[in-house]
């Protein structure tokens, strides 16, 4: 294409064969510790990430072998407590958190909005030592008797009652925060100053909107997560009464605090996963997505309202009735904006040029079981049902529907599209594809069957339950033999393919739009040979495709 | 099909090309590789200060959350128990603080103006002002282990220093043990930011002794002063929320 034309004098500047790239440069240990390159430190929080995905699905594994009889006669009660407290503390911060901001969002965020880095190279890498810290903290607290109040540490059995290390875990989950309001801190910036000469807000493709929003969450919310914990720690440590009722503390107090930040934190999971939606949707229907601004602004609003809703996690925590149906309310409407990202993805796709490659079927997969995660949502945030529904499997279904059918289902989804970039090979097509859907149908196996047994009345949180249980639990647990087995696959793929999948040189493997598909693959040290300076919308895929009035002429 | 018409590349003229024609001119010392002009660089820091300090503000939020939910849990309480506290050192610590906003705000001026010694002689002054701070918060504190008001196991356990409302109501303890520990949060974290202040401000005036803060770019200078005011400003919200609401309550001390 004529584009090319373009680009054509940077890719003379090195040979093919010794091409400099922000992987061979400099092959010392030193040169990833210390680097302030925002790919490398993508690849770090990658082995990071995934480090504590396996510990974590160790845990899961755990769970699902005790539940596979009623009667609690794998683990200990005390054991199993532990269990699964470290299997929620251990995703939901050391992956679901920081997953796609840390490993893609670190990587292409810079790529796409054509910036060297992103503004605060070495805060970047700070924030990945930080998060060091918090892993290294959690594995030391795992390792010396564990914490077993649930990742909700709700007082005052977290303050006063439980004898296992609440104060450690509160002082790793403070820490470990810290990361995640840096690396957010960061792409706000980032996303306002260092966009290429051209690249105006509403050319912004969409995963940096939601990357954006997500940031603000991270700066607003945080940090009372933060002071909240810190709270719990000292009048753990100081043994001194802030939320302890018998003293004259307040645990719904402890529970607002908590819930402030952890309702909008799920949105911290799913909105940047929503943005990975974006790009694979646009990519592989060869469409610009439709309502752009809709799309953008859904993530806005998203953010925002996520912070008026914490108090559907407190129907039945003693917070009076007004406060429920106000919140009730509140909570219902936050699934307009999610609807309206929704329905703009699916009308992209009709009438596009749809290629069913390995990402696509994980949007595919995302579409499916998000919708499913959401819709039961909303039941839940009707009070009345959910005062059944509170504390049982429903519960657990619904937001495994969509943190693990949502953001984990988008991640792999994007480690796959960006995967050639990252790293210049391209997995197996059809072990990636076979992959997708083993974790799909095992997915909907391990977790369908906890609707129906939450909605039977199986309460979460107990190794042992009624009889009647067993069939469903049993199904649950061999679904989750399947959906290991679809994660492993995957992951095998992948790693195999750095030694033997087909090298990509192309800039643009997939034929997409986006400046970090108009860099080198993988891209050179500092991303760019020359500015980019962006002349067109983000999804400009109709001038691409169709027509060769618009290349190249500025 | 291998490039996109999205955006082709072509060199921008006022953004500094990097890679191979990038290095050839003259950069300023301050400016850092992944910036293309000390202008962007000053907006992310600028951008990058306020989102922090909006961070901190939620931080805070926090405790004064806290602080305010139990005020009205135990009004009596806490009104009393604030009636312990030496509202003339907290007083002097307001004044002690506004004087080293002036003088910061002055070292910052001698950025703008490249004028070095104003720059040393105000960062010295600010960092006098704020170890004055943590020293007169240290005698506080000293006094309230002294008077048995640090909450633990001998909280209010000295009859020279409970108010005749606590003998009374003896049942009101637990809640002033409340109050006494967000005191402490309060005040400690507020402490740990001076204490971070104070070193920030003697890197900075290393920094200065150099040379380094010109009035084209001083961003490091502006921005540890804005940290600077922000934590006075935390002050002057704690000491009448802490130390003056419900003063007039019983007798003073
Ligand atoms: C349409 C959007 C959504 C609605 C209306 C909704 C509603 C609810 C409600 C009412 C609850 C409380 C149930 C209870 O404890 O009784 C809940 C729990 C939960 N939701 Fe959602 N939700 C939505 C989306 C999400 C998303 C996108 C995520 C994460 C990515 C998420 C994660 C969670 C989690 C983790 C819990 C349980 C926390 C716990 O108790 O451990 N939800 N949701
Ligand atoms: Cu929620």
């Amino acid at each position: 294409m004529s584009a090319q034309a373009v680009a054509a004098p940077h890719a003379k500047i090195a040979a093919p064969e010794h091409r400099e790239t922000y992987l061979n440069y400099d092959y010392s240990w030193k040169s990833w510790l210390f680097t302030v390159d925002h790919k490398r430190i993508g690849i770090l929080y990658l082995l990071t990430v995934a480090f504590f995905v396996a510990i974590g699905g160790l845990f899961a594994m755990m769970i699902r072998a005790e539940l596979l009889t009623p009667q609690g006669d794998v683990l200990e009660s005390e054991t199993y407590n532990k269990i699964f407290t470290m299997h929620g503390a251990v995703m939901i911060f050391f992956f679901l958190i920081p997953g796609v901001p840390g490993v893609l969002g670190n990587f292409v965020l810079p790529l796409m909005i054509g910036a060297r880095d992103v503004a605060f190279p070495k805060l970047n890498l700070l924030s990945w030592y930080i998060f060091v810290v918090g892993g290294l903290l959690t594995l030391f607290v795992a390792a010396t008797g564990g914490v077993d109040t649930g990742w909700t540490f709700y007082a005052p059995y977290s303050s006063t009652y439980s004898n296992t290390r609440v104060a450690e875990t509160a002082i790793m989950v403070f820490i470990t925060g810290f990361s995640s309001i840096l690396t957010g801190l960061n792409f706000l910036v980032t996303v306002h100053t260092m966009r290429a000469p051209g690249m105006t807000w509403f050319r912004l493709p969409l995963f940096i909107w939601a990357s954006y929003a997500t940031a603000l969450i991270n700066v607003l919310a945080t940090p009372v997560l933060a002071i909240t914990v810190l709270l719990l720690a000292l009048e753990r440590i100081f043994h001194i009464g802030i939320f302890d009722p018998k003293v004259g503390g307040d645990p719904i107090l402890f529970e607002h605090m908590f819930w402030f930040y952890s309702h909008p934190a799920v949105y911290i999971m799913i909105l940047p996963a929503m943005g990975v939606i974006s790009e694979l949707v646009a990519a592989f229907s060869r469409k610009r997505i439709f309502g752009y601004s809709f799309v953008a602004f859904s993530s806005l609003a998203i953010a925002v309202l996520g912070f008026l809703v914490w108090g559907h996690h407190m129907f039945v925590s003693g917070q009076s009735a007004y406060a429920g149906l106000v919140f009730s309310v509140l909570t219902v409407l936050i699934a307009v904006p999610t609807a309206v990202k929704i329905f703009n993805w699916t009308a992209t796709l009709y009438q596009g040029s749809v290629e069913f490659a390995t990402p696509f079927l994980y949007v595919l997969a995302f579409f499916g079981l998000f919708l499913i995660g959401g819709v039961t949502g909303l039941f839940l945030a009707a009070m009345g049902l959910d005062i059944h529904m509170h504390d049982n499997y429903f519960v657990v279904a619904h937001f495994h529907y969509v943190m693990v059918g949502g953001m984990v289902t988008a991640f792999f989804g994007g480690l796959h599209y960006w995967w050639p970039k990252m790293f210049g090979r391209m997995y197996n097509e059809l072990t990636g594809k076979l992959a997708a859907l083993i974790i799909f149908v095992g997915f909907n196996m391990t977790f369908f069957p906890q609707f129906i047994v939450g909605y039977m009345g199986m309460p979460r949180r107990y190794h042992a339950y009624a009889p009647e249980f067993q069939v469903l639990n049993v199904l649950s647990s061999a679904g989750a033999v399947v959906l290991g087995t679809g994660y492993l696959l995957a992951a095998v793929n992948l790693i195999w393919s750095l030694k033997f999948g087909k090298v990509v040189t192309e800039k643009n493997p997939w034929g997409a739009t986006g400046l970090e598909w108009e860099t080198q693959t993988p891209p050179i040290p500092h991303n760019f040979e020359v500015t980019p300076r962006v002349t067109q919308e983000a999804y400009a895929y109709h001038e691409m495709y169709s027509g060769k009035e618009a290349h190249g002429v500025h | 099909m291998s490039t996109s018409a999205h955006a082709a590349p072509v060199a921008a003229p006022h953004h500094g090309a990097h890679g191979d024609s990038g290095h050839g001119h003259a950069h300023h010392p301050g400016l850092a590789h992944h910036f293309d002009d000390l202008e962007q660089q000053k907006d992310s820091a600028v951008y990058g200060m306020w989102a922090f300090l909006v961070q901190e503000v939620m931080f805070f939020g926090g405790l004064f959350i806290a602080y305010i939910v139990y005020r009205n849990l135990y009004p009596d309480a806490f009104a009393h128990a604030s009636n312990l506290l030496n509202v003339p050192l907290g007083a002097t610590n307001t004044a002690i603080l506004l004087a080293s906003s002036l003088t910061m705000a002055l070292a910052v001026r001698g950025g703008a103006t490249g004028s070095k010694p104003t720059q040393l002689i105000m960062l010295v002054l600010t960092i006098v002002f704020g170890l004055a701070f943590l020293v007169v918060k240290y005698f506080e504190y000293a006094e309230k282990f002294e008077h048995h008001l640090v909450p633990g196991p001998t909280f209010m356990s000295d009859p020279a220093h409970v108010s005749p409302f606590f003998q009374a109501h003896p049942e009101e303890i637990p809640h002033a043990k409340i109050f006494f520990f967000l005191y402490f949060a309060m005040t400690g974290v507020h402490a740990a930011h001076m204490i971070v202040g104070a070193g920030l401000m003697a890197w900075i005036f290393l920094r200065a002794k150099k040379g380094e803060f010109v009035p084209e770019h001083h961003d490091a200078l502006e921005m540890s002063g804005l940290y600077w005011h922000f934590v006075d400003i935390v002050w002057i919200f704690l000491f009448p929320m802490i130390y003056l609401l419900g003063y007039h309550f019983g007798g003073h001390h």
